[in-house]
C-alpha cells in the first residue's frame, strides 16, 4: 500500500494512500468534530461541520470527504474553521426544537454533544423553526420533524441496507424535509418498522414510541401478575446503557434488574426459542417428507414478516407457521401458565423485553391474541427504554449482584441464545435436527459457516446421508436478493433459509443502544456465541422444562396444543 | 393508463424519470401529479415512490398541488425587477383577481413567481405556459389575459 | 460612436436561417470539423490549449485541460455534455446562440468528441428554453441527417451522437455535479467533490461537461488557428466575451466583445447607457456576481485583472441598475432568488441563507445593531467558504460586494444609542 506524508497541525505524518483528512488525523490524536458522517455508511458531507483548513484551497474542505495527498498541510484548528463549525451548528440549532431537557435524547444526542464540545455558549440565530405535529402512526416508531437536521443517515440506511427507500428529501432549499412520500404517515407507507433509522438518527428525529408508562402501571397495579421475558440479544447489550464494554455479558445484573424494578416473574425468551426450535424443527422435517413447500423460510423476524407481507406476499407459504419465541412466549403466559398459578388470563400482564421496535408492532397483531381477548404480549419494552426506566427508578446498573431467572420459564439452552446473532435461528435448528434426523450425538456443535456479518452465507449439512442446504441472510436488501432467488428457481435446492431483519440478527435491532458500528455488532455477536459456548446444555431438545412442557401438555410438536396457542399465519398486505 | 403508456414510449431507465413526469403533468388538466400518478410512474419504472416524490418535489415545473389550466409565471429577478416586475404583478393580481401564489377560481389561471427566465432584453417577463411575453405594457398585459380567456 | 464588438461568435446571426443545415454549410458552417477529422486528437488539445480558451460558463477553468483530461482517461464510456441551463439572472447569450445559430455548438461539440474521445453527448437545456428546445432538436436532426452525427461521422471512427435533455426548473442543475445528477434522474442535490467530472462524471464515467458558449468558439479556434484566436484578447484572457446586457440601459441585448474592453464602454457605447440621472450599481455576471459602483467601471473586461481586486463577472451579464434603485432592496432581491433556488443539502446554504435575509431586513428596516453586522460578516464568509457547491459559495457575493463598496448603505441603518437627555 502506498504512503503518502502530510503536515496537520504542524506535525508530520505518514498514512496509506487513500486515507481521509479525517482518520489522518486520529493518528496525531484529534478528533475532529462530525455530524452526519457515519463509518458505516457513505460519505455525506452536508452537515459543514467537520470543516478544516487545507493549504492551498480556497475554501474550507470537509475532513470527511477529503482524501490525503503527498504534502498537503492541513490545519484543523484555524480561526476561520473553528467559527464555521459554531456557525454551522448554530444554523442547525436555530431550526431545531431546542427543548433539550425534556427531550428524550437527552444526555445521549450527537448534537447536543458537538454543540457543548465546540463550546456554542449562544445561538445567535433567530430560530425560524415552524414546528410541525409528531407522526405518532407506527406502534413501533416516532417522527418528529423538529428536531430533524437533514444528515440523511437514516434515508441512507433505510435505502442502502434494509433496500425499502421509505424516507427520502422532499422539497428544495429550506423546505426541505426528511419524509415518507407524500408526507404521509409512517403507518401509511410500507414501512416494516424496523427501527434502523432510529438507531443511525443522531437527535430526536426518528425514535422508539415508549412504553415505560405502561408497564409501571401494571406493576403498581395489585390486580396484575406481570411477567416479563428477555430476549438472547438484550443480555449483551444492555451494558451499553451503563457505560460497560459493548459485548459484556451482564445476564446475572438483567435479572437483579427487572426484578428490583418490580416485575412479579422475571423469565427468558430464550425457554421459547428452545421451544421454537423444536415446533419449526419438526414442520421442516415435515415439509422435507412430505413435500411441503420448501425452501422454508424463518418467521421470529418481526419486521422480516412485514417485508414479506407487504413486498412479497405471493412467497408467504414458504415461511413457518411458528410464532416467534417472543410471541410463544406470550401466548403461553395467557394460556397455561395461569391455572398453573392458580389465576386467569386477565390476571396477567405480560411484557417483552427486546433489542427490537418491530416487535412493539408484533405484539399489537391482532391475531396474536388468545381466543381473540387476551393479547399474548402486552407491552414490548427495547433496550434502551428499559435502560430509561432503570434510571427513573435509581438502579445502579453495573453494581447490581447477579441474580438467577424464576422457574420454570427461565431455563434456556446455548441454543437458545444464539438466536440474537444472525446464524444463530439456523444453527439452533441445525443442532437438533440432526439428532432427530440421525439419531446420533452432535459432537461439532459449532457451525461457523453460518456465523459472521457477511450478508449471505451458506453451508450444507450432511444428516447421515441425506444432504441439508441451508441459507442464512441478514438485513432487507439482502432479504429480497434471497426472495427473488426463490422466485427465480435458483434457492430450489435449499431446504431452510434463516432471514433476518437487522444488519447482525437481532443484536443489531432498531431498539439497540445508539453508536453501533460493524464492529460493535460483531463484539456483541462475539458475546453471544461465548454465552452458548458457556452453558450446560447448548441443545434446544435437551431443555427439560420445554420436555416437561410437552409431556404435561402440548403432547407432541405439531400437536393440537401447539397450533392453538404456538402458530400463526400470515396476510397479504401489498398495497 | 396513461403512466404506462408514456413510459413505454420513452423508456423506463431511472434518466427518463423527469421527461416522463414532465409529460404525464401536461397531460392532465390541471397541470399537476397526484400521489396515485407519482405512484403509477413509481411502478412502471421500478424506483421507489419516495424517490419519485422526491423528485415531483424538487422542480419548479413539476406540481404536486392542482394549479390552473394556464399558469403564469412573473420574473421577479434583479433585471426584470428593476424594469418594473411588481408593479406587472400587481396589475395581474388586480386582472386576476387573486394573489400570487393563488389559482382563479374558474381554474383557468395560475399566477406564481419563477426564477430568470433568460429574457432579460425584453424585460419585464412573464411566461405564460410554453410562451415568452416581454415589454410590457399595462396595455399589452390586458391583451394577453383576454386572448387567453378567449380560447 | 466606435464599434468596440468583434463579432466572432455571433457573425452568422442574422446572416441565416437557424433551421438550415444549408444556410450554415454555406458559410464555412462544419468545415472545421473536416479540417478536425484530419489531425490527431492529442493535437486538437493542444491547439485548443494553446488558444487559453477559458470556460465561458461562469468558473473560467481552461477548456483544453479539461478536454485533455478526459481524452487521456482511460475507459470504453466517455461522455460530453453542453451545459445549456442558463439560469443566472441577467444571463442570454446561450439563448441567443441557440436561437441563431444552433450548428455552431453542435460543431463545437462534435469536435470536442473527437478530442476527448467521448461516445455520447448530452445538451442539457433549461425547461423554460420551449423555442431553443425547438431549435437544437430540429438541428440535432439535421445535423445527423447529413452524418456529422452518428457513426464514423466523416470517416474518422468516431461514433457520438447528441440527445436533448431538458431540465425541469431548477437554477441549481446549471452547476455540474447538481445536472448530471439530474440527468441521471434524481434531484439535483449537488454533491462533494473531488472525484471531478473528468475524472468520474455522468454515470461515474469520464465527463466534459462545457457551457454553450465554450463549445461555439471551439470551431474559431480548429479553423482559423489556435494563435489567431489567441490574438483577440487581453494576455490572460483570449477571445471574445458574449455579453448579456441589461437592467436599465437604453439598448438591452446581446453583443460580443474582445477581452479587455471596459466596462463602460460597455455600457455606454453598446448600451448607451442609461435614462436619467446616472448609473447607481452595476451587478457583473448575474445575481451571483460582484456589485459595483460607477466609480469602477473603468474596469476591464480581464479575469486577471477582476480577480485582483478580488472580483468576478462570471459568465458575462452586465446588469445596470440607475439612481432609483435601493442598494438594500436590490440585494435582498438577489438572496431572495438563492434563496428560492438552493437545493437544501448543506447547513450552510440551505440555513445560511435564511438568516443572510432576516438580517438584512434588520438594516432595511433600520434596526440593526453593531453585532448585527459582525455576525453578517461572519455568516457570509461561513457560507462562502463552507457550502458544498458553488451555488451557495457564490450566493452572498452581492452582500459581500456590496458591503465593501456601498458600506454605508448599512451602516447608516445601524441603530444608534441616544445619550439621555438630563
Amino acid at each position: 500500500m502506498e504512503m503518502v506524508k502530510l503536515k496537520i497541525n504542524n506535525k508530520d505524518i505518514e498514512v496509506e494512500d487513500g486515507t481521509l483528512i479525517l482518520d489522518a488525523a486520529k493518528e496525531i490524536s484529534v478528533d475532529i468534530p462530525t455530524l452526519c458522517y457515519h463509518p458505516d455508511q457513505e460519505i455525506k458531507a452536508n452537515c459543514r461541520v467537520c470543516v478544516v483548513e487545507v493549504e492551498g484551497q480556497k475554501t474550507l474542505q470537509p475532513a470527511c470527504s477529503t482524501v490525503v495527498s503527498d504534502g498537503m498541510v492541513v490545519n484543523t484548528n484555524t480561526p476561520m474553521a473553528r467559527e464555521a463549525r459554531k456557525i454551522n451548528v448554530e444554523l442547525l440549532l436555530a431550526n431545531h426544537d431546542m427543548s433539550c431537557t425534556t427531550c428524550i435524547r437527552n444526555g445521549n444526542c450527537e448534537l447536543q454533544k458537538i454543540t457543548a464540545a465546540l463550546g456554542i455558549r449562544e445561538t445567535r440565530f433567530e430560530n425560524i423553526l415552524v414546528e410541525q405535529e409528531k407522526d405518532e402512526s407506527s406502534p413501533a416508531l416516532v417522527r418528529n420533524q423538529n428536531k430533524c437536521i437533514k444528515c440523511g443517515r437514516c434515508i441512507q440506511i433505510c435505502a442502502k441496507v434494509q433496500g425499502l427507500s421509505i424516507l427520502d428529501y422532499m422539497g428544495r432549499g429550506n423546505g426541505s424535509e426528511v419524509k415518507p412520500a407524500y408526507g404521509k404517515y409512517l403507518n401509511d407507507v410500507n414501512c416494516v418498522a424496523c427501527g434502523q433509522c432510529s438507531v443511525v438518527c443522531p437527535v430526536a428525529a426518528i425514535t422508539e414510541k415508549e412504553d415505560i408508562e405502561r408497564v409501571w402501571d401494571a406493576i403498581n397495579d395489585p390486580r396484575k401478575h406481570v411477567i416479563v421475558q428477555t430476549a438472547p440479544a438484550v443480555r449483551v447489550s444492555i451494558g451499553e446503557e451503563f457505560g460497560m464494554e459493548p459485548g459484556s455479558i451482564v445476564t446475572g445484573k438483567l435479572v437483579a434488574a427487572l426484578r428490583a424494578l418490580g416485575f412479579d416473574e422475571v423469565f427468558d425468551t430464550d425457554f421459547t426459542a428452545d421451544l421454537t426450535i423444536i415446533e419449526e424443527g419438526h414442520e421442516l422435517l415435515k415439509r422435507i417428507k412430505e413435500g411441503g413447500t420448501l425452501p422454508m423460510l424463518t418467521s421470529c423476524s418481526p419486521g422480516w414478516i412485514n417485508f414479506i407481507e407487504q413486498y412479497y406476499p405471493e412467497l408467504l407459504p414458504h415461511v413457518s407457521s411458528c410464532k416467534s419465541p417472543q410471541q410463544m412466549f406470550g401466548a403461553l403466559a395467557k394460556g397455561y401458565y395461569p391455572e398453573k398459578i392458580g389465576k386467569k388470563a386477565e390476571d396477567i400482564f405480560s411484557v417483552s423485553l427486546m433489542p427490537c421496535t418491530a416487535k412493539k408492532y408484533e405484539a399489537q397483531r391482532s391475531e396474536m391474541c388468545l381466543d381473540g381477548k387476551y393479547p399474548d404480549v402486552d407491552v414490548v419494552l427495547t433496550t434502551r427504554e428499559l435502560g430509561r426506566m432503570m434510571g427513573q427508578a435509581g438502579i445502579e446498573f453495573a453494581q447490581l449482584e447477579e441474580e438467577e431467572y424464576d422457574a420454570p420459564f427461565g431455563i434456556s439452552t446455548g441454543a437458545a441464545v444464539i438466536f440474537g446473532a444472525t446464524g444463530g435461528v439456523m444453527e439452533a435448528a441445525l443442532r437438533t435436527v440432526y439428532e432427530v434426523v440421525t439419531g446420533k450425538t452432535l459432537e461439532a456443535l459449532d457451525f461457523n459457516a453460518v456465523r459472521g456479518l457477511e450478508g449471505i452465507k451458506e453451508a450444507s449439512v450432511d444428516l447421515d446421508g441425506m444432504q441439508v442446504n441451508v441459507m442464512v441472510a441478514h438485513s432487507l436488501s439482502k432479504a429480497r436478493q434471497v426472495m427473488e432467488m426463490i422466485k427465480s428457481g435458483e434457492a430450489s435446492k435449499y431446504a431452510f433459509i434463516e432471514i433476518m431483519c437487522c444488519p447482525g440478527g437481532c443484536i443489531g435491532g432498531g431498539g439497540q443502544p445508539y453508536g453501533v458500528t460493524d464492529e460493535l455488532r460483531q463484539r456483541r455477536i462475539d458475546a453471544i456465541y461465548e454465552a452458548d459456548a458457556k452453558l450446560p446444555f447448548r441443545k434446544s431438545h435437551e431443555n427439560p422444562a420445554v420436555n416437561t412442557l410437552y409431556d404435561e401438555y402440548l403432547k407432541e410438536p405439531l400437536g393440537e396444543q401447539s397450533h392453538h396457542l404456538l402458530h400463526t399465519h400470515y396476510f397479504d398486505r401489498k398495497s | 393508463m396513461q403512466a404506462k403508456e408514456i413510459a413505454q414510449r420513452k423508456g423506463k431507465t431511472p434518466d427518463r424519470l423527469i421527461s416522463i413526469l414532465m409529460e404525464y403533468q401536461k397531460s392532465k388538466s390541471r397541470n399537476y401529479l397526484t400521489s396515485e400518478d407519482l405512484k403509477a410512474v413509481a411502478g412502471e419504472m421500478g424506483l421507489p415512490e419516495s424517490r419519485v416524490f422526491s423528485v415531483a418535489s424538487f422542480y419548479s415545473l413539476l406540481n404536486t398541488e392542482p394549479k390552473g389550466k394556464h399558469i403564469i409565471q412573473i420574473c421577479r429577478d434583479v433585471p426584470c425587477y428593476v424594469n418594473g416586475s411588481f408593479n406587472i404583478r400587481e396589475e395581474l393580481e388586480n386582472a386576476l383577481q387573486i394573489y400570487i401564489g393563488e389559482t382563479t377560481k374558474d381554474g383557468l389561471f395560475s399566477l406564481e413567481y419563477t426564477s430568470c427566465l433568460g429574457y432579460c432584453e425584453l424585460a419585464p417577463v412573464i411566461r405564460i405556459d410554453q410562451k415568452i411575453y416581454g415589454n410590457l405594457t399595462s396595455e399589452k398585459l390586458v391583451e394577453i389575459i383576454a386572448g387567453y380567456r378567449r380560447t | 460612436m466606435d464599434n468596440i464588438e468583434k463579432k466572432l461568435l455571433t457573425k452568422r446571426f442574422g446572416q441565416i436561417d437557424p433551421l438550415s443545415i444549408d444556410d450554415y454549410i454555406a458559410k464555412d458552417g462544419y468545415a472545421a470539423l473536416q479540417k478536425a477529422v484530419k489531425i490527431t486528437p492529442a493535437k486538437i488539445v493542444d491547439s485548443v490549449k494553446a488558444s487559453g480558451l477559458l470556460g465561458r460558463g461562469g468558473a473560467a477553468y481552461p477548456v483544453g485541460l479539461k478536454m485533455e483530461a478526459v481524452q487521456k482517461a482511460k475507459s470504453p464510456e466517455k461522455y460530453l455534455i453542453c451545459n445549456a441551463d442558463e439560469g443566472e439572472p441577467g444571463n442570454f447569450k446561450d439563448r441567443y446562440l441557440m436561437e441563431n445559430d444552433p450548428h455552431q455548438i453542435i460543431e463545437g461539440m462534435v469536435i470536442s468528441a473527437f478530442a476527448a474521445g467521448a461516445t455520447k453527448g448530452y445538451m442539457f437545456i433549461r425547461g423554460e428554453y420551449s423555442r431553443p428546445i425547438y431549435i437544437m432538436t430540429n438541428a440535432i436532426k439535421a445535423a445527423a441527417e447529413k452524418g456529422y452525427l452518428g457513426q464514423n461521422i466523416l470517416d474518422s471512427g468516431l461514433n457520438f451522437e447528441i440527445e436533448l435533455y431538458t431540465g425541469a426548473g431548477s437554477y441549481v442543475c446549471g452547476e455540474e455535479f447538481a445536472l448530471m445528477l439530474c440527468l441521471e434522474g434524481n434531484p439535483g442535490r449537488s454533491t462533494f467533490k473531488p472525484p471531478f467530472p473528468t475524472t468520474e462524471g455522468l454515470y461515474n464515467k469520464p465527463t466534459q461537461i462545457n457551457n454553450v458558449e465554450s463549445f461555439a468558439n471551439i470551431p474559431h479556434i480548429v479553423l482559423d488557428g489556435a494563435e489567431a484566436f489567441a490574438k483577440i484578447g487581453t494576455e490572460h484572457s483570449k477571445g471574445t466575451k458574449l455579453i448579456s446586457l441589461c437592467g436599465n440601459v437604453r439598448s438591452k441585448g446581446l453583443y460580443e466583445v474582445p477581452f479587455g474592453v471596459t466596462i463602460r464602454d460597455i455600457i455606454e457605447k453598446l448600451g448607451r447607457g442609461v435614462a436619467g440621472s446616472g448609473i447607481k450599481m452595476v451587478q457583473l455576471g448575474g445575481a451571483s456576481g460582484s456589485c459595483l459602483p460607477a466609480n469602477m467601471l473603468g474596469l476591464a473586461l480581464d479575469y486577471k485583472e477582476m480577480a485582483d481586486d478580488d472580483l468576478t463577472f462570471g459568465s458575462g451579464a452586465i446588469i445596470v441598475m440607475d439612481d432609483s434603485i435601493d442598494v438594500l432592496d436590490i440585494v435582498r432581491n438577489t438572496l431572495e432568488f438563492f434563496r428560492h433556488e438552493s437545493c437544501g443539502k448543506c447547513t450552510p446554504c440551505r440555513e445560511g441563507i435564511e438568516h443572510l435575509v432576516i438580517l438584512l431586513d434588520k438594516f432595511i428596516e433600520g434596526v440593526a445593531t453593531k453585532k448585527d453586522l459582525e455576525l453578517l460578516e461572519t455568516l457570509i464568509e461561513t457560507i462562502k467558504q463552507t457550502s458544498i457547491c458553488g451555488l451557495g459559495q457564490a450566493a452572498p457575493t452581492s452582500l459581500r460586494t456590496t458591503l465593501k463598496y456601498f458600506r454605508k448603505e448599512y451602516t447608516s441603518k445601524i441603530k444608534k444609542h441616544h445619550a439621555k437627555v438630563i
